[in-house]
């Protein structure tokens, strides 16, 4: 049977498939370690070193440095995991929400309060002129 | 012999259950999600299941990228809640049933279903939340709770139609059990949403709505939906509505609507509950 991704277009998603979980491998793994206290503790104490282990790629690395997240998502990243990242940073996913659609946390809260991102618009790229609608910069998906 | 006795379907999103924890319920954005979950909670009490099923997904607490697997069952005695990156969520054990649960997985397995089975699995705010949602804060959970998970992360989730065969298959494994126990299904997680990406945000009350119109009778209908009409209507994450259509299957056709209750926001989410009475269950005939 063939297998249509035809959900690649999409305005601003990524859908974990078997190519972006073979890429976000080690990165993910990263993430996942973060749910136990010690390795957090590690992690606090020698960021450097901590991720030094998981032998992620050098935009990976730069991804968790930085804490892009929606850098993290073109690397393989998976939102489940990179949410630990964000717990361990004491963000919400408000947070993580508005970093990724380029909005202010408060913006984006105000957003959801309103009922949140509206589906017309957001369905295709066609729909959404291959931008996505209420995000402040309206960034195109790579 | 077992018996489904009731059904729910419920979101089961983390920030529900830190407002419990916290002793939110009062302030004036939980006030109203609280507020909604009253009904289902003294109707839960007239139900009085021995056991609930509960069917979520595990979002990285218990299994982790080595190992994907589509469904599993928990065959535990207990299950601990997991650390999320917040230290475990401070609220009882859950007690399982290992007899139960080993019964299940030969049943479902026979019936090619097959099954993954976790004797030992911390359980995450997927398992915790529609508990809290449910029984609100006891010493103790009223009830034994079997754990199934079903990967939802990974792209291609099983489809919505397997999902609700899964639950047909489901029902027939519970009736085969021989002792007498009241058995109510939980189908958790959705209703629309999208955490990920520069489209982060969504809500799509109206796919929320239609979904909760045809789960009584059109369930059939809803298995038609394939992983692009979830990924489109109702954001990456709002494919978790395909463990409600477990929880339908495993309700007979002629279950009952009792309840609804739905509200926009919960944290990024639209957050959806509903309850399902089976007309021939012990709670019915008492009420006449």
């Amino acid at each position: 049977m063939a297998i249509v991704d035809d959900y690649e277009d999409i305005p601003g998603t990524y859908v974990f498939n078997g190519k972006r979980c073979r890429d976000g491998y080690r990165l993910n793994k990263f993430c996942k370690t973060l749910d136990i206290e010690a390795n957090r503790e590690a992690f606090r104490n020698d960021p450097e070193g901590y991720i030094a282990q998981f032998k992620m790629s050098d935009e990976q690395l730069r991804c968790v440095r930085e804490r892009d997240w929606l850098g993290m998502l073109h690397v393989g990243g998976n939102i489940y995991y990179t949410f630990k990242l964000a717990i361990f940073d004491r963000l919400t996913m408000q947070h993580v929400g508005g970093a990724m659609s380029q909005m202010d946390v408060e913006d984006f809260r105000k957003m959801m309060l309103e009922g949140g991102r509206t589906i017309d618009g957001n369905r295709s790229l066609k729909e959404s002129g291959g931008t996505n609608n209420n995000s402040n910069n309206l960034p195109t998906r790579i | 012999m077992a018996k489904v006795v009731a059904g729910v379907g419920s979101s089961h999103i983390p920030a529900l259950g830190a407002a419990s924890d916290h002793n939110k319920q009062n302030e004036p954005y939980w006030q109203p999600v609280f507020e909604g979950f009253g009904p289902a909670r003294e109707w839960i009490k007239d139900v009085a299941p021995d056991v609930v099923i509960l069917i979520y997904n595990d979002h990285a607490s218990a299994f982790s990228v080595e190992l994907i697997n589509t469904f599993v069952l928990g065959a535990a005695d207990e299950y601990d809640p997991a650390d999320e990156g917040y230290g475990p969520r401070q609220v009882p054990q859950l007690i399982g049933d290992s007899d139960f649960s080993s019964h299940l997985i030969e049943s479902l397995v026979l019936d090619e279903f097959d099954m993954a089975l976790a004797n030992e699995m911390d359980v995450d705010h997927g398992c915790t939340v529609p508990l809290t949602v449910m029984f609100d804060k006891p010493d103790a959970w009223p009830c034994k709770v079997i754990p199934l998970c079903v990967n939802v992360i990974k792209y291609p989730q099983p489809t919505g139609n397997r999902c609700y065969n899964l639950g047909k298959a489901l029902r027939k494994a519970i009736e085969s059990y021989p002792e007498d126990i009241k058995v109510a299904v939980f189908g958790t997680g959705g209703m629309s949403h999208q955490l990920q990406g520069e489209r982060a945000g969504l809500v799509n009350p109206e796919f929320d709505k239609n979904f909760m119109d045809k789960l009584q009778n059109d369930a059939t209908e809803l298995t038609k939906l394939n992983h692009t009409d979830y990924l489109r209507e109702s954001g990456s994450e709002g494919i978790e509505l395909i463990m409600w259509l477990i929880m339908r299957g495993a309700l007979s056709d002629d279950a009952k609507e009792s309840y609804r209750f739905y509200h926009v926001p919960v944290s990024n989410t639209g957050y959806g509950l509903i309850c399902f009475d089976e007309p021939d269950a012990p709670h019915m005939q008492a009420s006449g």
